[in-house]
């Protein structure tokens, strides 16, 4: 027998590409997936009709307007569409940076798909679950470690939602004291998250935004510049998306502190910090985690993360409602805050990820978290200079330094030379089944590429995904036109971003395209 | 699909003084001595990379081209068959701006569907002043200066860009600005950049030199979005002093007024009072009457004072103080400046000093950033 040959690196990928219609256009009028049999008579006349029973007000006129369809074809459609993915559990997911693509263990699955939790109803009286209660308010006191705050809710659905819930907190705390009037503006900077600046704009906030100074850190004298007594708050994210810890944190907080606003950190890139720094010690009122970036549980595609409010004694009258107590003996749910900002959400959070984040942290313990964050930092630092390595990279800022869990490398040279940008480089990219995101716009680091390997990822997988960068490169100066023509091997067709903010350019629902595609049904 | 025709202006001697570091290709005397020192002209290799793509175009394409080297020969060279305005030609390093503008007049009556250029900053400040801003054009970048955002960032994504737009596909068009700079202050070490005007182009995101910088949204709705928001501070009966640009054109927009691109105007928040004024004019008005003032900086330098808007004298930013100057800019620009500070230069260093440190700009509405303001 031959041994098997040695496979040429960077390995080959192929991917499925179906020409797969939108599913309403699979529908066939009468198609039925599970065909329901006819109600007993016993049952019928027992029971009535329960759709009258509904009140008026809640009763369709006309039946939705779903797709008709069999199970099998339901099924292939959906096996099809997940065959043109990437993601966390297919490649080497280090390219979304900012998103902490860790691997998520599939025990955990397991035990959040567990009927003791898939059939409870939010509705159950309290002394029916006092498991999850017990599950929930232990999370928040490894939360409360975790950051140093006093108080924790996991009613948000995600980073984004905890960030508004924090936002909200804030405006009912000045609203308590009399100032919300008066405090208007909120401070954040270009290399924080932008749902920092779009939570405090939801939240009715004009938003004033540092640029940072020439080494990358946000810039101190213009934080000066900015506060005043129409403060209302700092949100900021540290490390930053770019990977850059900044050191002058905490003059940060005493300076919007001596304006009279409250500070709120951004923890959602706290995968390196963990166990090292905490947002209690710099001074912060309040902060947030990403449950499903540095706590491992799944990202939902955009679907239902979880996000963690945590805030200071000052802020905690504010929490939304209902809070989860424990007198010692029972758990129980507390509606009653009179100065509570309300719900965020329905019930009490995403359990299903509140469990898996409980169980993360329970197998890995207080050592382990700090672990955690020490490989995540010397993971990246080696990628760091793996990249480096690669002609047309550069790593703007904090030159000589090393950087957290991120870095927001930049394309720029090699565009210079070679006219391919990094968004064709991107798109390139998934022919090799993998994957990377630019920036946020703007974009303030030109050609970017942000990359975070987490502690998930070995050696061998670095090496991996640097073979392919280099591969790329490479490609970029001596055959440009293959990845100008990019994707060969993959799924993803090219998009076109420019009828972007023209609404009648664009759909999020059929309904929505059929009107605006002057369809009424699609033949 | 229907014939397209492609107008052709080659400006043959720019970029000639960059690669003997010459900063620029203005003036007979520089471009003799770039040749001198054995420069030679970038414009018809870069024309070429762009023409190449053109190639691609399905269906009749009629390339209508300035004679000689102002294009012809290079479309010649690229295997097209170019048909050349009537017109002097004048080879051999000779060509003028008069050329450049006969030829654009010429192509804007022809009714050609796009005319393409090859130069730099000073080519498109050339067709400017040759057609004004409402005819789509696109520029090779071949220049030693490109501020403007009206070229491709490659000479292929010009062809490519103007390959698509000729065949319908989905491109749209949009109005960008169009600076030059003064090469002689540029060769002594100086940037400074001033708004000549503007030109209509082709646009599809990362395919315009613009200013370098994408934005989720394009230029025109930051505009609309900053007008709402200084529109929403604007006090009545309050008379307002408008700086040159687009940004600032947009508030006057907003508010259904009329305003000269290049040129300052005092408006209120119902009328126009006075168009295209003078610092004289500025200064009779503000002995009567308080006036704030609303300026945005250059793209490419971020030049507050002191370029294109010299009207807006250091008498008059004294007259007016410096808490009454609203700043507003596009955030594309200021992430174009690449952490530069904005700059002032209105030739009084006492004013320029005054103006210095940290300034409020409003980029969005009621979105505003911090902002360093140096000399
Ligand atoms: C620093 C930071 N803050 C906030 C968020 C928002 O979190 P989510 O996507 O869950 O809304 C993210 C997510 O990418 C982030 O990276």
């Amino acid at each position: 027998m031959k041994p098997i040959a040695k496979k040429p690196s960077p390995r080959r990928f192929h991917q499925a590409r179906w020409d797969e219609p939108v599913i309403f256009e699979l529908s066939q009028t009468g198609q039925r997936g599970v065909l329901l049999p006819p109600v007993e008579a016993e049952i019928e006349k027992q029971v009535g009709n329960p759709a009258q029973k509904l009140p008026e007000a809640l009763r369709r006129k006309k039946p939705p307007a779903l797709p008709e369809m069999s199970q099998n074809q339901v099924l292939r459609h959906y096996v099809r569409v997940s065959q043109e993915t990437l993601g966390v559990d297919l490649n080497i997911d280090i390219g979304q940076g900012t998103c902490t693509m860790k691997y998520n263990p599939k025990i955990n699955d397991q035990l959040a798909s567990t009927p003791k939790l898939t059939e409870l109803h939010p509705l159950q009286d309290e002394v029916t679950v006092q498991g999850i209660l017990e599950i929930i308010y232990r999370l928040e006191g490894m939360l409360k470690e975790i950051s140093g705050m006093d108080r924790v809710s996991l009613q948000p659905g995600a980073g984004s939602a905890a960030i508004y819930t924090n936002i909200c907190m804030i405006r009912a705390y000045h609203a308590s004291r009399g100032d919300a009037q008066q405090r208007d503006e909120v401070i954040t900077t270009i290399f924080s998250h932008p749902s920092n600046a779009a939570a405090a704009k939801v939240a009715g906030y004009k938003v004033i935004t540092l640029y940072p100074d020439p080494d990358g850190y946000p810039d101190l004298e213009a934080l000066k510049a900015a506060v005043s007594d129409r403060t209302a708050a700092l949100l900021i994210t540290n490390p930053e998306d770019t990977g850059i810890f900044n050191p002058h944190i905490q003059e940060f907080v005493d300076v919007v502190h001596q304006a009279g606003g409250l500070c709120f950190y951004d923890q959602a890139n706290a995968n390196g910090i963990l166990g090292i720094t905490r947002a209690r010690e710099a001074g912060f009122d309040a902060c947030h985690f990403n449950l499903h970036k540095t706590f491992s549980t799944p990202h939902g595609c955009g679907g239902p993360g979880a996000g963690a409010s945590c805030v200071t004694d000052a802020l905690a009258p504010f929490l939304p409602v209902p809070t989860v107590e424990f007198d010692g003996q029972k758990y129980s749910l507390n509606y009653n805050r009179p100065q509570s900002i309300g719900k965020v959400r329905p019930f009490y959070g995403v359990t299903p990820n509140i469990l898996r984040a409980y169980a993360w942290i329970m197998s890995l313990g207080a050592d382990g978290l700090r672990e955690v964050s020490e490989v995540a930092v010397l993971n990246n630092n080696y990628l760091l200079k793996k990249v480096l390595e690669i002609r047309g990279v550069s790593a703007p800022y904090a030159k000589g330094k090393h950087r957290i869990e991120q870095v927001r490398y930049s394309w720029e040279k090699l565009t210079a030379e070679t006219g391919i940008h990094s968004e064709e480089m991107a798109v390139r990219i998934a022919d090799f089944g993998m994957h990377f995101w630019t920036s946020h716009h703007p974009f303030v680091v030109p050609e970017p590429m942000t990359l975070e390997p987490t502690e998930a990822y070995s050696k061998a997988d670095l090496d991996e995904y640097v073979a392919v960068l280099r591969q790329m490169a490479e490609e970029a100066y001596t055959n440009p036109e293959i990845i100008k023509t990019a994707p060969h091997n993959s799924t993803v067709h090219h998009t076109h971003h420019d009828p972007f903010d023209d609404p009648d350019e664009w759909a999020v629902t059929w309904r929505a395209y059929l009107r605006k595609t002057g369809q009424t049904k699609r033949e | 699909m229907a014939g397209k025709k492609l107008g052709l202006i080659v400006n043959p001697i720019a970029g000639i003084g960059g690669r003997v570091g010459l900063k620029g290709s203005d003036g007979l005397e520089i471009q003799q001595q770039a040749r001198a020192l054995g420069a030679v002209p970038l414009a018809q290799e870069r024309t070429a990379a762009a023409l190449e793509v053109l190639h691609s175009f399905t269906g009749e394409l009629e390339l209508v081209t300035a004679p000689g080297e102002m294009g012809e020969l290079v479309a010649q060279k690229c295997g097209f068959s170019p048909q050349p305005i009537s017109g002097p030609q004048r080879d051999g390093g000779l060509t003028t701006a008069d050329d450049t503008q006969l030829a654009a007049q010429a192509m804007q009556e022809a009714k050609v569907d796009l005319i393409l250029f090859a130069g730099g900053d000073g080519t498109a400040c050339d067709i400017y002043q040759a057609i004004g801003s409402n005819f789509p054009v696109l520029g090779i970048p071949a220049g030693v200066k490109i501020y403007s955002a009206v070229f491709g960032i490659t000479p292929k994504d010009s062809g490519e860009l103007a390959l698509a737009f000729l065949q319908g596909k989905g491109v749209r068009i949009h109005e960008a600005e169009v600076l030059d700079l003064n090469e002689d202050a540029y060769r002594d070490g100086q940037i400074s950049t001033h708004l000549c005007g503007s030109l209509t182009i082709p646009y599809r995101r990362r395919r315009v030199q613009n200013q370098k910088v994408p934005t989720p949204a394009s230029e025109v709705v930051q505009a609309q979005a900053i007008a709402t928001d200084v529109v929403e501070r604007m006090t009545p009966n309050q008379a307002y002093i408008l700086g040159p640009g687009t940004t600032t054109r947009a508030i006057a927009e907003h508010l259904d007024l009329p305003k000269t691109l290049v040129g300052v105007d005092i408006i209120t928040r119902d009328k126009l009072l006075v168009s295209d004024v003078g610092e004289q004019q500025i200064l009779e008005m503000l002995s009567h009457r308080p006036l704030k003032l609303i300026v945005t900086p250059t793209g490419g330098q971020g030049f507050l004072f002191g370029r294109g808007n010299q009207q807006i004298s250091p008498r008059v930013i004294r007259l007016v103080g410096r808490e009454n100057i609203l700043v507003v800019c596009l955030a594309s620009k200021i992430a174009a400046l690449r952490g530069r500070p904005l700059l002032v230069d209105t030739s009084d260093p006492k004013v320029d000093k005054l103006l210095t440190g940290y300034v409020e700009v409003v980029t969005g509405y009621r979105e505003k950033i911090i902002y360093k303001i140096a000399y």
